[in-house]
C-alpha cells in the first residue's frame, strides 16, 4: 500500500480491545501530529464544536491545532440505555487546525489506521455533507466520512463561525467515538464494549460505566426536568452574556478586559437549557425556530467580542 | 497543431455536480479559447470524485494576426475631435496615418495585433476559468483566497505537439500547473508524468481509475447485473442512482448481499427508499416471490479479502436502518388500525404556515373544497371528502417522519390498513401528483378532486397572505401548483369555472392584509369583496402557468390571448380546446387566409363605424346585393352558419374553425370584385352590415383581431 506520493502508508495497526484504547490511540496520533491535546469543555455541549476551542479559536489570524475528547449531551437521543446505537450522552473526538493543512485528509486516514482500520480491506468514502450550526451561526462545506457504509466521522472546512468570515480557514474532523469503537471492534450493542481492557482485574464494560446513568438522565431529560426552572435559566443566561459583553469598560488602571469567554459560557448554557426544553416538548415548531435565533444572537455577539481580544484579532 | 490537457484535482467533489461542472469546464474552455483568436477540432470533458478532466485536440498552434483600421476625422478637423479619436484608439498623433480622400486628407488608426501562442492563451482563459467557475457552492481552505468546489490540489495543464508535450506555464493562487497527477486514493501507483490524452487514460487506468462516468456507469450495471444473475435475481433499474454512485468512486467494484429474513415483510418502497438514500444501495428483487431480498452496494476498491469485510460492515448499517424502519412500521401499523385518531390530533399541533394556520386547519379547508368538486369530477362526494381528511395523515407516521419522500405512499398503505375503500386509500398517495412534468396525472375520480383542491387551497392561501412566487423564486412551489391544476383540469376534461373554486378556497383564507398588492388593487376600485381580487389575481396566474405549457406545445401567445379574451376564460379545458383548434386552423393556407379576410372586413367595419358613429350590426339583405360575389358571399355565410352554429353549440372547434375557412374564397372574391364604400348609401349600408356578418361568424372561437400577423 503506497500514499498518493509513493511512500508506505502507515500499515494498519493492530485492533484496540476498549473503547479507551482508541481514545488514548487519537490523542497519541494527533499529539505526535502536532496538536495540543486540551481536556473537555467543563460544561454541557451538544457537541465538540461548542468547546471554545473550536467555535472562538476558529476566528481570527492566529494559527491553532487542538485535539480533544468532549463528552456531548443531545438530552432527545436518550432512549434509557436500551438501544444499541443511541445516547443522550456519548463521547465526540475533535480536531481542530488552523490554517487547514493540504494534507488535511491523509491524516485523517492515517488516523484511521492508527485505530486499527485497514485501509487495504474496508472501503473508505467522503461523501458530500454541508455542515450547518444555526445555533452557532456557522457554517462550512466538507463530508461525511463513510467506512463501509457506516458514517464514521464529519470533515469540514469552516466558512463562517458567528456570523464571521474564517480566515484562515480552520480544518475540523469530528469522530462519533462510540459508533467507530463498536464497529472496530465488532460490537452489536454499546452497552456490551469494553471500556477499558478486558483483561484488566476489573474489566469494565460500556454498560458497566454508563447503563445507569442513561436511565436516570433519560427520566430526568424527558420527565423530571423543572421547565419552568429552565425557561427562567435560559432568560438568565441571555441577559448574563448580554451584561458581561457590555461590562468591558476599563477599570482604575485603564485597562479594558473584553469577557468573550465568560460571555460564551452563557451562550453555552443556553443553548444546551433550550435542548432540555425540546426534550420535555415544551417548546413548539415555531417557537423552537425563535430560541434558536435567540441563541445564534448570543454565538454572535461573543464571536464579536471574542474578534476584539488578543486571542481572536487579525494579527 | 497541439492537443490540450488539462486536469484539476481535487479533494472529493460531491456526485451531484460532477456532470454539471464538466460540461462548464468545456464551455467556457473552448468559448475562451475560440474568443481569444484559436480554433480546435474536437473537446471532450470527464470527472471522477477527485477530478475535472479537459481534452482539446487540434488546437492550433497560435491566434492569427489581427489587423484593424479605423477611419478618423479630417486632419483638418478640431483638436478636440482629433483627441477624441487618439483617446479612442490608444494611440499617439505620430502613430496615426494620414491618407487621401474624396473631402481631403483623413486620418487613420492601423492597429496590428500580433498572433499569440496558444500557451499564453491557454493559460490565461484557464485561470479565469478556474477563479471564475459557476459551482452551485464553492469554499476557501487553509490560507488561500481562491474558491473551489473543495480543496484544489493540483493542476495538471500540456499542449502536446510533435515535439513532445510542453507544461503550459501557469499559476493560480500559489498552485504550479505540472504535468504530474496520481491515481486511486488507496490502489494507486504515487504520482506519473503524462504527455498527453492518451497516455493519461492508460495511465490512470493501471492506477486504478476509470476516467470516463460513463464507462463507470456501463460497467457497474453489468457488475451489479451479473452478481443478480448469478443468483437468480434481478436489480431494480435506477438511473438517477447509478449516476450519483457513479460519481462516488473511481473504480467501482459491486458487492451484493442479502436483506435479513426479519426486514423483507416491509413494503417496497420503504425498503428502496431507505436503502437508496441512506446508502446508495441499488434494490434486487427476487422475480419468483416479486419482493425486494437483495442490495447491491458499490465500493471503491478492490479489497485484499474480495470485499467480504466491506460487505459485512454495509449489511451491518443496513440492519439498523432496517430495524429503525421496522420499529416505525410496526408502532404507524398499530395507529392506522385504530383509525388514524392520534395523528388526527397530531396535525393540530403542527404548523402548515403561520398566516395560513394548522394542518389540521388545512385539512378542514382542503375537505370541504373536495366536496364542492366531487360532482364537478364525477367522484362520491363522501368518498372523496374522506379521502381529503385522510390524505395529510400519514405527515404524523414515524415512517414518513424519517422518509419524508415516502409522504402519500404510506398514506395509501396505512388507510388501507384501517379499512378505507381502494379509491379513497389510492387518492392519499395520488393527490400530490403531477409533481413534475412528466409525473402521471391521476385519473380516478377521487383523486382528481382531493388533488384539485389540495393545490387550488395551498396557491389561493400563499396568494392571500401575499407570498407569490417573484421571479426565480417560489419557496412554496405555487408554479407547480398551478401547473398540476392545469394538468389536472386538461387531462381530465375537467369542465368548470375555475374561478367559483378559487373564490370558495379564497373565501375560507384570512382576508388580504393591508399593503399587499390585492389589498392595493381593492383600495383603487373601492371594492368590498377582498377574495374576489385574489381569485382575479390568482386566476391570472394560472392563465400566465397555462401560456408556458401551450407556448411549449407551439401554441403562439397571441392565439391564447385571442381565446383568453372569449367568455368563460376560468374554464382551462374550454380554453385549451379553443386554442388547440384555432392554432391547428391558423397552419393551414385557408386559415391564414380567412384571417386576412376577416381583418380586413373588420379593418374597414372599424373605420367606417367610428366615422358614422354608428354599429352596423343588423339587416344585411341579399336583394341589395350587386355583383354575383356579393350574392355568393351571402350564400356562403348562411351555408357556415349553418355547420358553425350546432358545432359551436357541441363545442366542436375544430368543425367550427374548418367551416369559418371554408369562407376564405367566397371573401377574397367579394374583396376583388367589391367597392364596400359605393356612392350608394342603401348600398354601402348593406355591405357594411354584411362585413358585420363576417366578422360575426369569425368570432365564435376566438377574438381573432388580437392574431399578429
Amino acid at each position: 500500500m503506497l500514499c498518493p506520493n509513493g511512500a508506505p502508508m502507515t500499515e494498519a495497526t493492530t485492533t484496540p480491545r476498549s473503547f479507551q484504547e482508541i481514545i488514548l490511540r487519537l490523542q497519541g496520533y494527533w499529539a505526535a501530529k502536532g496538536c495540543a491535546i486540551l481536556q473537555p469543555y467543563d460544561m454541557e455541549v451538544g457537541a465538540g464544536t461548542f468547546h471554545p476551542a473550536t467555535t472562538l479559536r476558529s476566528l481570527g489570524t492566529k494559527p491553532w491545532a487542538a485535539a480533544y475528547v468532549q463528552p456531548s449531551r443531545r438530552p432527545t437521543d436518550g432512549r434509557y440505555g436500551e438501544n444499541p446505537n443511541r445516547l443522550q450522552h456519548y463521547y465526540q473526538y475533535q480536531v481542530i487546525i488552523k490554517p487547514s493543512p493540504p494534507d488535511l485528509q491523509e491524516l485523517y486516514l492515517g488516523s484511521l489506521a492508527a485505530i486499527g482500520i485497514d485501509l487495504g480491506v474496508h472501503d473508505i468514502r467522503f461523501v458530500e455533507d454541508d455542515w450547518e450550526s444555526p445555533t452557532l451561526g456557522a457554517w462550512g462545506l466538507g463530508w461525511e466520512v463513510w467506512c463501509d457504509g457506516m458514517e464514521v466521522s464529519q470533515f469540514t472546512y469552516f466558512q463562517q463561525v458567528g456570523g464571521h468570515d474564517c480566515k484562515p480557514v480552520s480544518g475540523e474532523l469530528t469522530y462519533g467515538l462510540e459508533r467507530l469503537a463498536m464497529y472496530v471492534m465488532g460490537v452489536d450493542h454499546v452497552m456490551d464494549m469494553p471500556f477499558n481492557d478486558p483483561d484488566s482485574p476489573i474489566p469494565l464494560k460500556y454498560g458497566d460505566v454508563f447503563r445507569q446513568t442513561e436511565e436516570e438522565y433519560s427520566r430526568h431529560n424527558f420527565d423530571q426536568a423543572d421547565t419552568e426552572m429552565l425557561f427562567q435559566h435560559f432568560k438568565d443566561a441571555e441577559a448574563e452574556c448580554d451584561r458581561i459583553l457590555a461590562a468591558a469598560q476599563p477599570d482604575k488602571a485603564g485597562r479594558i478586559i473584553v469577557m468573550a469567554h465568560p460571555a460564551y459560557d452563557q451562550t453555552i448554557k443556553a443553548s444546551h437549557i433550550f435542548n432540555l426544553l425540546d426534550a420535555r416538548g415544551v417548546i413548539s415548531v415555531t417557537e423552537r425556530q425563535a430560541y434558536i435565533g435567540r441563541v445564534r444572537a448570543l454565538a454572535k455577539k461573543c464571536a464579536d467580542a471574542f474578534r476584539q481580544t488578543p486571542a481572536g484579532a487579525d494579527l | 497543431m497541439a492537443d490540450l490537457l488539462i486536469e484539476l484535482f481535487s479533494e472529493e467533489i460531491p456526485a451531484r455536480m460532477q456532470a454539471r461542472a464538466r460540461e462548464d469546464l468545456k464551455k467556457l474552455m473552448t468559448d475562451g479559447l475560440v474568443e481569444a483568436g484559436l480554433t480546435y477540432a474536437s473537446a471532450g470533458a470527464f470527472s471522477t470524485p477527485r477530478r475535472l478532466v479537459l481534452s482539446v485536440d487540434g488546437l492550433t498552434a497560435e491566434s492569427r494576426a489581427v489587423r484593424e483600421e479605423r477611419k478618423g476625422p479630417n486632419t483638418s478637423a478640431p483638436a478636440a475631435a482629433v483627441e477624441g479619436f487618439l483617446r479612442s484608439t490608444g494611440l499617439t498623433l505620430d502613430q496615426l496615418e494620414r491618407r487621401a480622400d474624396k473631402k481631403g486628407e483623413v486620418f487613420y488608426a492601423v492597429v496590428e495585433k500580433p498572433g499569440r501562442a496558444a500557451a499564453a492563451i491557454v493559460a490565461e482563459v484557464l485561470e479565469g476559468v478556474i477563479r471564475n467557475f459557476p459551482w452551485p457552492k464553492s469554499m476557501r481552505w487553509g490560507n488561500g483566497a481562491l474558491r473551489w468546489v473543495r480543496p484544489l490540489q493540483s493542476i495538471l495543464c500540456i499542449l502536446t505537439d510533435e515535439s513532445g508535450a510542453h507544461v503550459v506555464p501557469l499559476t493560480v493562487d500559489g498552485i504550479v500547473a505540472g504535468n504530474t497527477t496520481e491515481g486511486h486514493r488507496f490502489m494507486g501507483i504515487g504520482r506519473f508524468t503524462v504527455s498527453g490524452f492518451d497516455d493519461y487514460a492508460v495511465k490512470l487506468k493501471r492506477a486504478k481509475v476509470v476516467l470516463d462516468a460513463a464507462e463507470r456507469e456501463a460497467a457497474i450495471w453489468q457488475g451489479a447485473q451479473n452478481l443478480a444473475f448469478a443468483a437468480g435475481m434481478e436489480v431494480v433499474p435506477d438511473a438517477g442512482l447509478l449516476a450519483e454512485v457513479a460519481g462516488l468512486v473511481e473504480w467501482p467494484v459491486p458487492l451484493m448481499g442479502r436483506i435479513g429474513e426479519d426486514f423483507l415483510g416491509l413494503p417496497p418502497e420503504v425498503l428502496q427508499t431507505s436503502m437508496k438514500e441512506h446508502q446508495k444501495f441499488f434494490s434486487v428483487k427476487n422475480p419468483k416471490t416479486g419482493r425486494i431480498e437483495g442490495f447491491v452496494t458499490v465500493a471503491n476498491i478492490e479489497a485484499a479479502d474480495g470485499g467480504a469485510v466491506i460487505l459485512k460492515g454495509n449489511q451491518k448499517v443496513l440492519s439498523a436502518r432496517l430495524s429503525d424502519a421496522k420499529f416505525f412500521w410496526e408502532n404507524d401499523l398499530r395507529v392506522a388500525k385504530a383509525g388514524m385518531g392520534e395523528w388526527v390530533e397530531g396535525l393540530k399541533a403542527v404548523t402548515f404556515h403561520n398566516k395560513l394556520g394548522s394542518q389540521a386547519e388545512r385539512v378542514e379547508r382542503i375537505a370541504a373544497l373536495t366536496r364542492e368538486i366531487a360532482p364537478l369530477v364525477g367522484a362520491v362526494a363522501d368518498d372523496a371528502e374522506r379521502a381529503a381528511r385522510l390524505a395529510k395523515l400519514d405527515l404524523r407516521s414515524a415512517m414518513v417522519g424519517e422518509f419524508p419522500e415516502l409522504q402519500g405512499v404510506m398514506g395509501r398503505y396505512y388507510a388501507l390498513e384501517a379499512g378505507e375503500k381502494a379509491a379513497v386509500a389510492d387518492a392519499a398517495r395520488d393527490h400530490y401528483s403531477p409533481l413534475g412534468p412528466s409525473d402521471v396525472v391521476p385519473t380516478d375520480p377521487v383523486s382528481v378532486a382531493v388533488a384539485l383542491a389540495d393545490k387550488i387551497d395551498t396557491l389561493t392561501g400563499f396568494w392571500a397572505i401575499d407570498e407569490k412566487p417573484t421571479g426565480s423564486k417560489d419557496p412554496y412551489a405555487l408554479r407547480r401548483a398551478a401547473l398540476g391544476v392545469i394538468r389536472l383540469v386538461v387531462a381530465n376534461g375537467v369542465r368548470s369555472s375555475l374561478l367559483t373554486m378559487i373564490k370558495h378556497a379564497a373565501s375560507r383564507h384570512p382576508e388580504p392584509t393591508k399593503g399587499s398588492s390585492a389589498w392595493g388593487a381593492n383600495e383603487i376600485l373601492g371594492e368590498k369583496d377582498l377574495g374576489w381580487f385574489v381569485a382575479r389575481d390568482a386566476l391570472e396566474f394560472f392563465h400566465d402557468r397555462l401560456k408556458v405549457t401551450l407556448r411549449d406545445q407551439g401554441v403562439s401567445h397571441d392565439i391564447i390571448d385571442a381565446c383568453l379574451a372569449m367568455p368563460g376564460n376560468d374554464d382551462l379545458a374550454l380554453l385549451v380546446k379553443r386554442a388547440t383548434a384555432l392554432a391547428a386552423t391558423l397552419k393551414t393556407e385557408d386559415g391564414a387566409n380567412l384571417l386576412q379576410g376577416f381583418k380586413r372586413a373588420n379593418n374597414i367595419l372599424a373605420q367606417a363605424e367610428a366615422k358614422d358613429g354608428v354599429e352596423y350590426s343588423y339587416g344585411a339583405d341579399i336583394k341589395f346585393a350587386e355583383t354575383d360575389e356579393e350574392r355568393a358571399l351571402f350564400v356562403a355565410l348562411d351555408a357556415a352558419e349553418a355547420t358553425i352554429t350546432p358545432a359551436m353549440a357541441a363545442e366542436d372547434f375544430a368543425a367550427a374553425m374548418a367551416a369559418m375557412a371554408s369562407l376564405r374564397a367566397p371573401i377574397d372574391a367579394f374583396f376583388t370584385a367589391v367597392q364596400v364604400n359605393s356612392d350608394n348609401p342603401v348600398i354601402r349600408r348593406n355591405r357594411l352590415n354584411l362585413l358585420h356578418r363576417i366578422r360575426a361568424v369569425c368570432s365564435g372561437v376566438a377574438d381573432l383581431t388580437r392574431i399578429e400577423g
